[in-house]
């Protein structure tokens, strides 16, 4: 449960399922070790954290022992830490949309995929692959599609596309693997913003389909 | 202030990284050799965190503006100032208009170039490390003007300090990289530990894949993706060993059979596509803490250079 990675970071195991139940427990346990001493920083995935401490000043065991204090104060059931945000989506807005690929091969209708994927609240499980790019799920079961055999070069910033269970939005013009459904005009990463950030791991999306005519930002 | 005349290899802006945001999937980036870069600081008497130049595969050349020093450090690199040719780990004065080049020779792969006062480098998310994957800054192109602040002391008693890097980390292209057991380490049995690997030519800031003997694993189950970082080793699904380095992607879904030791980042930074042939020892992480608080204890000394 307890794993060291090299000498100055520590893996600490929760589970070893994707489920929003031990994800909620890694986000209340990382909020629990935020400012403690010793703590440099974080990485929250789907059932574990990553933490980077301060090897000159403590040891694996002192951080592990600290870990464990942090785990006894996590109630039973921890209370949703993140925000929750709206995202507008133009669906089938796209430079390279796939939305007609995945709807014909679900057997699905385009208004279809869209109320299906438009319907749910998703947990941001974690971050990465690339600056601000937000792991979400759990998608439903009619919108599951494989990667992409060949992965595209360009992704066009804030594109939204799924993969198997998850959905996500691109947040920079990168290559990219995934099945794009639509395409967002809000910004998720802003280097030079005093909140570079949008999301958060922990917090949760609902995407609303912008209506023809909308501006950006209006939903 | 220097200007950049002819970049045949690559060269960028880093520091000590790029903290705090790898929750967001900002990896820290940084030097790939962190001794290397230390030192360059320290020789051109800069604090601990002032951006240099990283110079990587080719030569390069710059022209100086204005009278100023300059240190560098490194491996596989050999300086060239107006007419004198001297190997790496040394600071040197340089007069306006002289040319000076950083040549690319072997037993290495990174350089660093650091200038009394420091570059004055932008800074994004808090640091002046260049990840270009993700838009943070940009590699230095040739006419590129980089200005630089107020030198911390007089140039002459910067100039011409020499450091002696091997008496502090075992640099070599035939070393024993020291490890500390991965959090997968139990999928896979002892032969990473018992073969000979050398770097691939496939290797970049993100990552050094190594090429020798496959590591195959009793547990093919597909691991969720976790946190990782420099010097973590992953085994991909056909048996490849991969180094994550300093551009490390802050999550991965391969298992790692082990994450190489602080002290020894440096010197497996250094080793060359090819020809570096490297062998991985199992130790402790107390084991690996010693050898990064013995090496911290080095950096801390203020007079460490010999003066020429």
């Amino acid at each position: 449960m307890f794993k060291p990675l090299g000498d100055s970071a520590l893996l600490v195991e929760l589970g070893d399922k994707i489920t929003p139940v031990i994800n909620q427990r890694v986000h209340a346990l990382n909020a629990l070790l935020q400012n403690t001493n010793g703590v440099l920083e974080t990485i929250p995935a789907y059932c574990t954290i990553l933490i980077h401490y301060d090897s000159l000043n403590f040891s694996f065991r002192q951080i592990k022992t600290l870990v464990e204090e942090k785990m006894n104060q996590l109630s039973q059931t921890p209370q949703e830490t993140g925000r929750r945000h709206q995202i507008p989506v133009r669906y089938g807005d796209a430079s390279n949309s796939d939305i007609e690929i995945i709807a014909a091969s679900k057997g699905i209708s385009i208004e279809d995929a869209i109320q299906i994927h438009s319907e749910k609240e998703y947990r941001i499980y974690m971050m990465g692959f690339t600056p601000g790019f937000p792991y979400m799920g759990i998608l439903d079961e009619r919108l599951h599609m494989p990667r992409l055999q060949t992965p595209r070069a360009l992704v066009r910033a804030g594109s939204v596309a799924v993969a198997g269970f998850q959905t996500g939005i691109y947040p920079l013009d990168s290559p990219g693997g995934w099945h794009i459904i639509g395409w967002t005009p809000l910004k998720l990463f802003d280097p030079n913003s005093a909140t570079p950030f949008l999301f958060s791991p922990g917090d949760t999306v609902k995407f609303i389909p912008m209506k023809e005519g909308d501006n950006a930002g209006s939903a | 202030m220097l200007e950049a005349l002819e970049i045949l290899g690559s060269a960028t802006f880093q520091d000590v990284g790029r903290k705090g945001f790898q929750r967001f999937g900002v990896p820290v980036s940084g030097a790939m050799d962190w001794f290397a870069y230390q030192i360059a600081n320290q020789l051109a008497g800069n604090s601990k965190n002032a951006p240099v130049l990283e110079i990587g595969l080719g030569d390069i050349t710059f022209r100086a503006k204005r009278d100023c020093v300059l240190a560098a450090t490194g491996a596989g690199f050999e300086v060239q100032n107006y007419v004198w040719t001297f190997p790496l780990w040394t600071s040197f004065y340089v007069r306006a208009g002289w040319v000076v080049q950083i040549k690319k020779t072997s037993g290495g792969n990174w350089a660093y170039l650091a200038i009394a006062g420091g570059f004055a480098s932008a800074n994004i998310l808090g640091s002046s490390s260049t990840y270009i994957r993700g838009g943070l800054g940009r590699a230095i192109q040739a006419g590129d003007v980089l200005p630089s602040g107020t030198p911390k002391g007089e140039l002459m008693k910067l100039a011409a300090r020499d450091f002696s890097a091997r008496s502090f980390v075992p640099y070599s292209q035939t070393p024993t990289i020291e490890a500390v057991a991965g959090p997968q380490r139990e999928r896979f049995d002892n032969i990473f530990f018992e073969s000979e690997y050398t770097v691939s030519k496939l290797f970049d800031r993100m990552g050094y894949r190594l090429e020798g003997q496959e590591v195959l694993s009793y547990d093919r189950s597909e691991l969720i993706s976790e946190g990782m970082t420099m010097g973590s080793i992953q085994i991909t699904n056909d048996g490849q060993p991969i180094v994550m380095m300093a551009d490390s992607p802050t999550a991965g879904g391969y298992p790692k059979i082990a994450h190489v030791i602080t002290a020894h980042l440096p010197v497996l930074a250094q080793c060359e596509a090819g020809k570096s042939k490297i062998k991985f020892r199992e130790v402790s992480v107390e084991e690996a803490r010693e050898k990064l608080k013995e090496i911290s204890e080095v950096l801390k000394t203020s007079e460490i250079w010999r003066v020429k």
